[in-house]
């Protein structure tokens, strides 16, 4: 049975931080200006990078399609604006390494290209996933997994429920709850669209208790009983938003280690793909912008703004009135998952949830002493690992043992590395043990076909 | 009369295991092969691995079994492999010696930073999440995961670079596979000019992150001759097949001080007059 604390649902261990979130709550999402110049990424997504198909020169419109989705597990990507292709080139990408990108420089004109609409009623969900896929759609709340891989599970597991994601649990980010406050109804509609598509009749929201406003919006709503959704209110505990523990606190299925939501029958979206869905079946818009909160302590103006991808973050900031006092840190997600920018020129990606501009109280300097088996780690890790022996298995490069310990199954939600008296980077060890352990996993499996 | 007890007792005692000593000593006798005793006597015996067997005995045992060849051993002196040689009835090519190099010259003073990284100090860890640092992407993280592998400690980090001692250096090559950038190259001892650089960037987007990058201006190659030196890109590389005579980087005048001699510029301005330079 799931857990429940005062009429609300939870899970296993977790932390709550300050949430922030009034910095930018009150602020309604308002529409950037058109820029001059957009560096799209082109690796956005999980899995393959798509393959880029215009060259320097090309002229294109708003929405057309710029590179196309190489692989299953892969994501068309399109321009922000109209304008020409002025560049094939690499930037610093939020990982910190250089990435490919494709430089479009507007014409000012902003024309849409021709698009195709559909009345999910009357279509079939194979055409619904078409769009959905022609779309580019990926998880909007950060690991840009491509939705229509997650829509398109094999036959041999039965779907039975569809979960949306409103926790937010993230501190600071307000993204979301705007989308569920302003437009209920639209994320309603994109609900019922994934629901289609996958055949389920169970449909849970599940948002968390600090936001009763967006939970009373979206139970006022008539879209509710016509599709049948239920909305859940959650415990505010981070990581209430991860997959594996939403679904366990609202349905009491736990997923196995190294499974896969579909291992338990479910399917989880994000409120912002939930409203991206909307907006490419019934208004025919690729994802080329997204609903993006930019705050912190050392913003002047915190809001919600919408954001089209390829935006340097630089002009996100300059958007939102500047920086004020000295910044510790800028980070792209939101304070726990999200990662440190090393340059400004770094751009919104479909994954960008956030920008955080942090002083120095508000973030951790690392210390890295000895771990003192005081076992706060273990009691918060939402994954029930043991977070202080993995990680002095990794430092003495023990990922035998690690990967013994289930280091795979760490979804990097730093809740330990929160709570940790000495200060550790526990995510960060763990971050090199996956890495370390999927390329020895690579290896061998090349070593394996070789043979 | 306790006394005389106790030495009988003994006695036979004594008698008892020093003849079961004697039966097994004829009796279960190992054959030893003498001529791996003999190799393993004249191999370094460090156990460094370098090889690629399990420690100097399982080398030796190879190489009497003719699986292995006596330049496998990267640390064995010339003399050595001579040695070695003699007992197995072979002959050697000549050998040069291989000594491991870091071709960066980026140290805390000369590269530009531009964050400040509060992580875990461990080049593997740092390039994995966000690249340490420094401005450059390709440059020596200065966090000394190839000091800690290296098993005679002839890494030096100064200033945050790692630099290598050749004179320690016994070229196992364990720091060549630590390092995430791979800028540590195995290189003959008697090649001691250096392109102190690694980074593909262009030569104007090197000269903003860092003082001493190979811009490729190719001033040293006009001087040393084509074959000597190699154009890679907007890099120049010294030729480690057919290097350049010593007194290279004295008379071609890299305007950044990126061509060296055994050492980085940056090492020899912070160890001034501690160090000897190799120029023949």
């Amino acid at each position: 049975m799931n857990y429940s604390h005062d009429n609300h649902l939870y899970f296993y261990g977790g932390v709550h931080p300050d949430d922030s979130k009034k910095l930018s709550a009150c602020e309604p999402i308002k529409d950037a200006p058109l820029l001059e110049k957009y560096t799209v990424i082109v690796g956005q997504n999980i899995g393959a990078p798509p393959k880029v198909i215009v060259k320097k020169g090309d002229i294109v419109k708003k929405g057309q399609k710029i590179a196309e989705a190489s692989a299953f597990v892969s994501a068309n990507l399109h321009s922000p604006t109209s304008g020409t292709v002025s560049a094939i080139t690499e930037i610093i990408g939020v990982f910190g390494a250089i990435v490919p990108a494709i430089e479009i420089t507007s014409d000012g004109k902003d024309e849409a290209c021709e698009s195709t609409k559909i009345e999910p009623s009357k279509a079939s969900p194979e055409e619904l996933l078409a769009k959905i896929a022609d779309a580019g759609l990926v998880g909007m709340g950060g690991a840009a997994f491509p939705t229509v891989v997650k829509l398109s599970p094999p036959k041999a597991k039965k779907i039975d429920t569809l979960i949306i994601n409103g926790a937010e649990c993230e501190p600071y980010l307000t993204a979301d709850y705007r989308l569920m406050l302003e437009s209920p109804d639209k994320v309603l509609r994109g609900v019922a669209i994934f629901a289609k598509i996958l055949g389920v009749n169970r449909i849970i929201i599940g948002v968390e208790a600090n936001k009763p406003d967006a939970i009373e919006n979206l139970r006022k709503s008539h879209l509710l009983n016509e599709y049948g959704i239920e909305v859940k209110s959650l415990r505010v505990r981070y990581p209430q938003g991860a997959e594996k523990q939403l679904i366990y606190a609202l349905t009491g299925r736990k997923v196995p280690s190294g499974g896969l939501p579909m291992d338990v029958a479910c399917v989880v979206q994000n409120i912002g793909t939930s409203f991206a869905a909307y907006e490419a079946v019934y208004e025919g818009k690729t994802l080329y912008e997204r609903v993006t909160t930019i705050t912190g302590s050392r913003v002047v103006k915190p809001g919600n703004w919408r954001l089209r991808i390829g935006t340097p973050i630089s002009k996100a900031i300059e958007l939102c009135g500047g920086i004020k006092g000295d910044v510790a840190k800028i980070v792209a997600g939101g304070p726990m998952m999200g990662l440190a920018q090393i340059s400004l020129d770094t751009t919104i990606m479909k994954s960008s949830s956030g920008i955080l501009l942090l002083g120095n109280e508000e973030i951790i300097q690392y210390r890295n002493q000895p771990c003192i088996r005081c076992g706060n780690c273990v009691d918060v890790c939402p994954m029930e690992l043991l977070p202080g022996p993995l990680s002095v298995y990794i430092e003495n490069e023990r990922f035998d043992l690690a990967e013994k310990e289930f280091v795979m199954d760490c979804m990097e939600c730093g809740s330990c590395a929160y709570v940790c008296p000495s200060k550790r980077p526990l995510v960060q060890h763990f971050k090199r043990a996956k890495a370390e352990i999927i390329a020895k996993r690579k290896s061998q499996q090349l070593s394996q076909k070789a043979k | 009369m306790i006394i005389l007890y106790s030495i009988l007792i003994l006695c036979v005692v004594a008698l008892i295991l020093g003849l079961s000593i004697g039966i097994t000593a004829k009796y279960f006798l190992v054959e030893q092969d003498p001529q791996v005793e003999k190799i393993l006597s004249l191999l370094p015996g460090a156990n460094c691995g370098g090889c690629g067997f399990a420690g100097c005995s399982d080398f030796a045992k190879s190489l009497s079994e003719g699986k292995a060849e006596v330049e496998g051993c990267p640390v064995a002196s010339a003399e050595v492999r001579k040695l070695i040689a003699q007992v197995l009835g072979k002959s050697v090519s000549d050998y040069i010696r291989k000594v491991a190099v870091v071709l960066c010259g980026g140290s805390n003073n000369f590269a530009r930073k531009i964050s400040e990284y509060n992580g875990i100090a461990d080049c593997r860890s740092a390039n994995i999440i966000a690249g340490g640092g420094k401005a450059c992407r390709y440059g020596c993280l200065g966090f000394a995961s190839c000091a800690r592998v290296c098993p005679v400690n002839a890494i030096e980090i100064c200033d945050g670079l790692a630099v290598v001692h050749s004179d320690i250096c016994i070229g196992c090559g364990k720091c060549v596979k630590a390092c995430p950038r791979n800028l540590i190259k195995l290189v003959p001892e008697t090649i001691t000019v250096h392109v102190f650089c690694s980074s593909k960037d262009k030569g104007v987007d090197k000269k903003k992150l860092c003082d001493v990058p190979c811009i490729g201006c190719r001033k040293c190659v006009k001087v040393a001759g084509e074959d000597e030196m190699l154009v890679d890109g907007f890099l120049v590389r010294t030729n480690y097949e057919k290097g350049p005579a010593a007194d290279l980087p004295l008379r071609a005048g890299c305007p950044t001080n990126c061509l060296g001699n055994s050492f980085p510029y940056s090492y020899k301005k912070l160890s001034k007059g501690l160090i000897e330079e190799k120029v023949a």
